[in-house]
């Protein structure tokens, strides 16, 4: 069964109930509880859309969180063929928290780039929760430059809180790959896409998702800071983070508006979570016409695009 | 009451201006707890005469002391939208913008300028941690894009001094925005061939450093600046272990290669003056305490450099 989050609990009640009286029903071959079930599941089923109808960004930010929602591998898995992974930064270590290596995209070969956060204990262990160190944004730019020299185009997938605040990270430069990072993504001369798919987490997402084109799903969350680290800096009260999550317009919608998500992903009713194939074809649509936009484009156009899209950018605030 | 009008007739008082004549005329060091005069201590850079500890410096102090002459004209930054988000916490942002102005007499935390180092032109940009921590916002960008188009055009290089506390939350993702256009104009330069010199002080955190500020040709540390991604605090909840003396400290960085040189601002000027001309190809430099370029020089002068005192009594420590 689906994890519920705080503000789904009536609606698990319902689905609850539904689920129990079928049990029930499996175990009694004379009892007939279809009907029953069925408006149940009605119920429940409106109840789920009136909940996402109008998300507030803080049950956003939950729902970008949320452990079952599909991530890099999931999507890597499902939109791209021949996947061959590439490891390390060839200087110190292979970082888990960033996965990429080629691929093809409707045949297409790319370079795709993301963070992994893991699906349980083990493996969010392993890929750190998707808090990259240097490693990983050093292994991105040199799978971005070899994109960029073989003329593949680059698709990323953010999904992580932040860098990892880690005393190694920090000694080998947590800054300094960040920001070769994002120099890289505005120096390659190939169609650089980015998906939000979850959490955009500070500098640790700007160092992918520095791109031509910008799409965030419908429930993920692009921020400087988390509404928790917010609200205990300007509020002194980490309690605050639903207000904290208003003010700082971290939803798909709002950063749409500024002009830093060019595209938004509608995502199934109740959010990816719920319905994995049509999440991934709907990523997969959204990425097939972005790349058909910029597949034509000289790879000198594409970088000042690039770069004047940046200049550019925050120009107007909320009127833009 | 300004405490001077105690002291002197009233004729001579109203030949001061309150500006010049600071209510706090003794500082403590936050190091070391000496008693320091101002006027030593801003003749010294705000540096300790004591234990050498570097308390903070306005952008303003710092390039009337880097420029020859004290002088150097304004590079005007291109003015962003105000409060972008409607952005309130406990108090809304312009009521936040607002005091930080009143308390720095700034109009923002970077301040840019063109002048003469050694006789070497450049554009310098600094960080004002006084201003709302120093925090970068859309300003901080257009000044830094700005300062960047200056030497590109001028064909000077570039010399940015950064403080910060990292991004300004009230400016929300565009603050985070800052990173990747900042990085633009550090591209700038770079494509024009002109050399890019960061001089990292206390403290450059967070986006400010993993973008513009790690990004230079040479790398520049004043002594025990914190220079870090996340800050200690973090770490330590993090990892729940203590932090080695000295971590994220400027000398600390050097040792793990993430920069080339740690100087003390008072050796500074000669250094940028020494480096600039090296990597733009010029004659070594007449070394001194130059006077501000005489040749009608295109910069507007800045308000007129405060001299050193004339016979100021010192009083005995
Ligand atoms: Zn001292």
């Amino acid at each position: 069964m689906t994890q519920y989050l705080d503000f789904e609990k009536p609606l698990a009640e319902i689905e609850g109930k539904a689920e129990e009286l079928r049990a029930l029903a499996r175990a009694n071959e004379e009892m007939d509880v279809a009907d029953e079930a069925a408006a149940l599941d009605a119920k429940a089923a409106t109840l789920l859309a009136d909940l996402y109808k109008d998300l507030s960004p803080w049950r956003k930010c939950q729902v970008a969180r949320h452990p079952e929602r599909p991530h890099c591998r999931d999507y890597i898995n499902a939109l791209f063929t021949e996947y061959t992974p590439l490891a390390g930064d060839r200087n110190f270590a292979d970082d888990l928290a960033v996965m990429g290596g080629l691929a093809r995209f409707n045949d297409t070969p790319v370079m795709v780039i993301g963070h992994e956060k893991g699906s349980d204990t083990k493996s969010r262990i392993d890929h750190n929760f998707g808090m990259a160190r240097p490693e990983g944004y050093r292994k991105a730019v040199r799978l971005m430059q070899m994109a960029g020299r073989f003329g593949l185009p680059v698709i990323t997938l953010v999904d992580t809180a932040g860098a990892y605040p880690g005393k190694g990270a920090e000694e080998r430069g947590q800054s300094e790959a960040i920001a070769r990072s994002t120099e890289t993504c505005l120096q390659i001369p190939v169609p650089l896409i980015s998906v939000i798919i979850g959490e955009g987490g500070s500098g640790g997402a700007v160092a992918f998702a520095t791109a031509d084109r910008v799409a965030m799903l419908e429930h993920s969350i692009y921020s400087v800071i988390s509404p928790e680290g917010c609200a205990s800096i300007l509020w002194k009260d980490a309690e605050k983070m639903r207000e904290a999550a208003e003010a700082l317009r971290l939803t798909a919608k709002d950063l749409k508006t500024l002009g830093i998500c060019d595209r938004i992903i509608d995502e199934p009713k109740g959010g990816a979570h719920r319905d994995k194939t049509a999440a991934m074809a709907s990523v997969s649509k959204a990425i097939a016409e972005m790349l058909k936009d910029l597949e034509k484009k000289k790879g000198d156009v594409l970088v000042k695009e690039r770069r004047q899209k940046y200049l550019k950018l925050g120009s107007k605030g909320l009127a833009a | 009451m300004n405490w001077i009008t105690n002291y002197v007739r009233p004729r001579i008082n109203s030949i001061f201006s309150r500006r010049e004549t600071p209510e706090n005329l003794w500082q403590k060091c936050d190091e070391c707890g000496t008693m320091l005069f101002h006027r030593e201590l801003s003749d010294n850079l705000n540096v300790c005469t004591n234990c050498g500890h570097h308390m903070a410096i306005t952008p303003r102090e710092r390039f009337k002391a880097l420029f020859d002459g004290g002088i150097f004209g304004e590079v005007k930054v291109p003015e962003p939208i105000a409060d972008p988000l409607h952005f309130r916490d406990q108090k809304r942002y312009p009521d936040r913008m607002k005091a930080a102005q009143k308390t720095t007499g700034e109009k923002e935390a970077m301040l840019v300028a063109t002048g003469e180092i050694g006789r070497t032109p450049i554009v310098a940009a600094a960080q004002d941690f006084s201003f709302m921590g120093g925090s970068m916002g859309m300003y901080v960008g257009n000044a830094i894009i700005a300062a960047a188009e200056e030497a590109v055009k001028l064909k000077r290089p570039m010399v940015l001094f950064s403080a910060a506390g990292g991004a300004r939350m009230q400016e929300g993702i565009l603050s985070l925005m800052q990173m990747p256009r900042t990085t633009v104009a550090v591209q700038m330069l770079k494509e024009a061939g002109l050399p890019y010199i960061v001089v990292l002080t206390h403290p450059t955190t967070g986006g400010v450093t993993a973008s513009y500020a790690m990004l230079g040709d040479v790398h520049i540390a004043e002594p025990n600046a914190l220079i870090c991604f996340a800050g200690p605090r973090v770490i330590e909840q993090t990892i729940r272990e203590k932090l080695p003396e000295g971590f994220q400290r400027a000398e600390y960085l050097l040792d793990h290669g993430m920069l080339d040189r740690v100087t003390p601002r008072t050796e500074m000027r000669e250094e940028l003056i020494t480096i600039v001309r090296m990597l733009m190809g010029l004659p070594p430099a007449v070394r001194g305490d130059l006077p501000a370029p005489t040749a009608a020089a295109p910069e507007t002068p800045a308000p007129a450099p405060a001299d050193k005192p004339a016979a100021e009594a010192k009083p005995a420590k």
